[in-house]
């Protein structure tokens, strides 16, 4: 009962007119995975001399019924066991192709073992005994090989000689496996009922299972298809290092994804810098022309001297990663303590690493029996959804479109711990603060609003230039220290010329901008100071997040003095310089201002003088409860 | 492809049509695959260990190596070739060193192994010989400090191998702990050995016997002698002169080679004594720190 593979049909042994597939044998503790290895390798002749004879030997020697796992399962305490400890892979042929079997253990105590075989594999063959039917390895394998980003599976109830080869028995667990399977978002390609001892279903269908019409479990590995082309993605490559082994500077790194060849536009992420690749470099013939696409290994020098570093990711200019510092993931946990939240972590991206906090635990689930449990831990061999917030920039992608570069491991203690899927990426989102232990200050917030008689505020003054901001702060400012306060009064201008000179005026800067401001602003109202914030601010969504980022001592004041009083008056020349074209982005006339729908207070200086104004802002903060004076001392001044 | 819309630099989105403009793409074939993931696992272990270096065992599976690192590195393989000398090779092989240490620049450093009274008696003979290779790598690793050591084997030789990790961590006295070998998966590997301990970096270990030869035979990589057949019988791996034997063989070009593998049951490492002593031999070794 050997298949024959004519010796004509043989691959040349570089394989290039046959494919090659990787198949994962995964399930259940003893449900038959090694026995299923050994089988397929006897019945498509690729056992070499003299192993079935040691086989023998050795199961002998054990005083055990021969034992087909002894083939894989080659260290001493896994044959001492019976239980196959860990990954192994073993090459065989079929008509149509080469097959590198990997063999992975079942047991849950080796579940990293499992993931460390199946991550390699193009497809999976699931195997359920008769007997015992899908258990909860089975279940946790499905889920597994779905979350390795495997989506062809086949199926094989095994042992079906321990239930007479029933039909029914074997259609109840067809049923249930793909149920559960097609519930994953995997729908398996066969379900095959099999024998692996004795051979039935392996290569051929006896006369033990003449009810099946289906594929054989040869047939359906010949049918399982190698792992997708890459290259049609856009670019991805991780920079593995920078070389100046001589006068060249190259870059080296694996394309993940998409195709690139000298002259080529790109962009190196997370830092946004643009270069023209000058030469794809090689050995021993260099420089190499044409394109090179997803898979190879190469080296490219640049046009111009960027500082470039290992872990950016090199796009081509317009289909760039994002770059981030939030992202979501689906992972598996293998390490021994649950994953919490507020665990500070190692996250590998690519060739990129970084600290990373989990900042939320938005799911967790036992995948054996499908249960979720409380969303506060990630225990060993459960899988969960998490929220990750990285010390460092990155350039990511979301695992959906991406396959190769949109997955994530994460190390505790020098040593991988899990992995998933980035589910999304935040763009140019900041990091949460928690992986950042705060020195708490030395002084209580009572203490010191008791010397300054307030507590910490974000004074936000928005409106257009020329409306007033920068002279109601000071007064406001002069008005806060005179009565003993502690008022910090931080310009827009005045910041960009030193803090935020890197930024620019397009939205993205004007949002890193106001974020900023807000921090800074935020910190010092959270140490009982008032911040005095004068800035434009055009945007509701960055005030938005201004109010996010320092939450209830935000106070946001619209100084709404009508434009035409705001250009007449014109301080600093800018509306002038606009209107001769002299000043890009400018808002007031280049830009639209969006005015606030709830600030705190609206002011128009236009119709009130500074002094008014002024006692309007101080009644609005002794309201508000910032300032600590009774309220009556406060009416008898106004 | 939606995401350029939503990035900041999608100003000029590459089109898929322009991509058909250009020059077609050249597949990947095998060996080119093998190749690109060899290099690959080179240069993560430049770029994450201290000091590496290259376990030169002068047969043709450290020849491939050495190319590919030469490859991976633009022509200079960037750190020493280490050598751990039994003694006990074939003249061939130490002619051939010489020699090709010479023309591919490297940096040779040849360290002998202590003499056998000082390993382990309860090992079968031809074990016990090759455990001297073992202490002589634990010498080495002393007295240069390395941290990571890379070395030419690979899955399909023998079943202990097949179970190997690409960075495969050894304790403090370069024992391997089969049973609690860490997770690897996605290419993402674990590189931060304990202090005093040192990391195996096994690049070629995805590749198969006749992945060699057809890569040899494509890179022209120069081989020893001994591997063709003469009078009958060929090495089909090279070992010490005492406890490696020839196998019966035809084959006097790689083509031939090619083709014997394609119909040999006989495996690779039948030559090799110290493989087929007792059944767990070559794990024992394996697990004391041998490769």
């Amino acid at each position: 009962m050997t298949i024959a593979v004519p010796p004509a049909t043989l691959a040349t042994p570089n394989g290039t007119t046959r494919p090659l597939v990787r198949i994962v044998i995964v399930g259940h503790v003893d449900h038959g995975k090694s026995t299923l290895v050994g089988r397929l390798l006897h019945e498509t002749g690729s056992l070499p001399d003299g192993k079935l004879e040691m086989l023998k030997a050795v199961s002998a020697r054990r005083g055990m019924p021969f034992e087909w796992s002894f083939l894989l399962d080659a260290l001493q305490t896994e044959r001492d066991q019976g239980i196959t400890i860990d990954t192994t892979q073993i090459s065989f042929r079929t008509r149509s192709r080469d097959v590198v079997l990997i063999d992975a253990p079942g047991h849950a105590e080796f579940l990293r073992n499992m993931i460390t075989g199946a991550s390699q594999a193009d497809g999976a063959v699931l195997i359920i005994d008769a007997l015992e039917g899908v258990r909860d390895q089975t279940r946790r394998h499905g889920y597994l090989l779905q979350l390795l980003g495997i989506k062809q599976v086949a199926v094989v109830v095994n042992k079906m000689d321990r239930v007479d080869f029933s039909a029914e028995r074997f259609q109840s667990i067809s049923d249930e496996i793909s149920a559960h399977l097609i519930g994953l978002g995997v729908t398996p390609t066969a379900v095959i009922p099999i024998s692996a001892r004795d051979g039935d279903g392996v290569a051929e269908r006896t006369a033990n299972i003449a009810w099946y019409n289906g594929p054989t479990v040869v047939e359906a590995l010949d049918s399982l298809t190698p792992s997708q082309p890459l290259d049609l993605l856009p670019l991805r490559l991780p920079v593995q290092a920078i070389y100046k082994f001589d006068d060249r500077r190259i870059v080296a790194g694996r394309i993940e994804s998409g195709q690139l060849q000298a002259g080529d536009d790109i962009v190196i992420m997370p830092a946004g810098k643009i270069a023209k690749i000058k030469s794809v470099e090689s050995w021993p013939v260099t420089p190499v022309a044409g394109p090179q696409g997803a898979g190879r290994s190469v080296g490219i020098t640049l046009d111009r001297e960027l500082f470039i570093e290992r872990g950016d990711v090199i796009g081509h200019v317009g289909a760039a990663p994002r770059d981030t510092r939030r992202l979501r993931a689906r992972i598996f946990w293998l390490h021994d303590q649950p994953l919490t939240a507020g665990a500070t972590l190692l996250v590998r991206l690519g060739t990129r690493e970084t600290r990373a906090t989990v900042v939320a635990i938005e799911k967790a689930v036992d995948p054996g029996d499908l249960a979720s449990e409380a969303a506060t831990a990630i225990k060993r061999n459960h899988v969960g959804e998490i929220d990750l917030s990285l010390a460092q920039p990155v350039a990511a992608d979301p695992a959906e479109d991406f396959p190769r570069t949109g997955r994530l491991v994460i190390e505790v203690g020098g040593r991988i711990a899990g992995g998933g899927l980035v589910l999304s990426v935040e763009s140019g989102q900041r990091a949460a603060t928690a992986d950042i232990v705060p020195v708490e200050s030395a002084l209580k917030p009572e203490e010191r609003a008791a010397r300054f008689r307030h507590t910490g505020a974000v004074l936000w003054f928005t409106g257009l230039p020329g409306s007033g901001k920068s002279t109601l702060a000071k007064a406001v400012e002069r008005r806060l220290f005179d009565r003993g306060g502690s008022p910090i009064l931080l310009d827009g201008d005045t910041l960009r010329a030193g803090l935020n000179s890197d930024l620019g005026f397009t939205p993205q800067d004007r949002a890193e901008n106001i974020r900023r401001l807000a921090e800074i602003a935020a910190h010092l109202a959270a140490n009982g100071h008032i911040a005095i914030v004068a800035a434009v601010s055009p945007a509701l969504a960055d005030r938005a997040a201004a109010r996010r980022i320092a939450g209830d001592r935000f106070r946001e004041i619209h100084v709404a003095t009508p434009a035409e009083i705001c250009e007449q008056r014109d301080p600093k020349g800018h509306y002038a310089k606009a209107r001769a074209g002299a000043l890009q982005n400018f808002t007031g006339i280049g830009q639209d201002y969006q005015p606030p729908t709830a600030s705190e207070l609206v002011i128009d200086t236009s119709a009130q003088s500074v002094a008014e104004a002024t006692d309007t802002i101080e009644s609005m903060l002794a309201r508000s409860g910032v300032l600590v004076d009774e309220l009556i001392d406060l009416a008898a001044h106004i | 492809m939606t995401l350029a819309a939503r990035d900041p630099l999608a100003s000029k989105p590459v089109a898929l049509a322009d991509l058909d403009l250009r020059e077609q793409l050249r597949p990947m074939d095998h060996l080119d695959a093998l190749e690109a993931q060899s290099i690959y696992i080179l240069r993560e272990a430049f770029a994450r260990l201290k000091k590496l270096a290259l376990l030169w065992s002068l047969g043709k599976d450290s020849n491939v190596m050495i190319w590919l690192a030469r490859k991976a590195f633009f022509g200079k393989v960037p750190f020493p070739a280490l050598h751990v000398d039994t003694g006990k090779k074939f003249p061939e092989m130490y002619a051939f060193r010489e020699h090709y240490a010479k023309e591919w620049d490297l940096d040779l450093r040849v360290d002998p192994c202590p003499p056998i009274d000082s390993v382990d008696p309860t090992l079968p003979p031809a074990a016990r010989s090759a455990a001297r290779k073992t202490e002589g790598l634990k010498l080495a690793l002393a007295k240069y400090g390395f941290d990571g050591l890379i070395a030419g084997i690979r899955r399909d030789e023998e079943a202990t191998r097949a179970k190997e990790r690409v960075f495969s961590p050894r304790g403090t006295e370069g024992g391997w702990d089969v049973r609690d070998q860490p997770p690897e998966f996605w290419d993402q590997f674990n590189a931060s050995p304990p202090p005093g301990a040192h990391l195996r970096i096994h690049p070629i270990l995805h590749w198969t016997e006749a992945d060699i030869w057809a890569y040899t035979k494509r890179e022209n990589i120069p081989i020893i002698p001994l591997y063709l057949a003469k009078d009958g019988k060929r090495y089909r791996s090279l070992g010490d002169q005492d406890i490696t034997f020839p196998v019966a063989s035809h084959a006097s070009s790689i083509d031939e080679i090619l083709h014997e593998l394609q119909t040999t049951k006989v495996p690779e490492r039948a030559g090799r004594a110290l493989d087929h002593e007792t059944e767990d031999a070559f794990e024992r070794l394996r697990v004391a720190g041998y490769l």
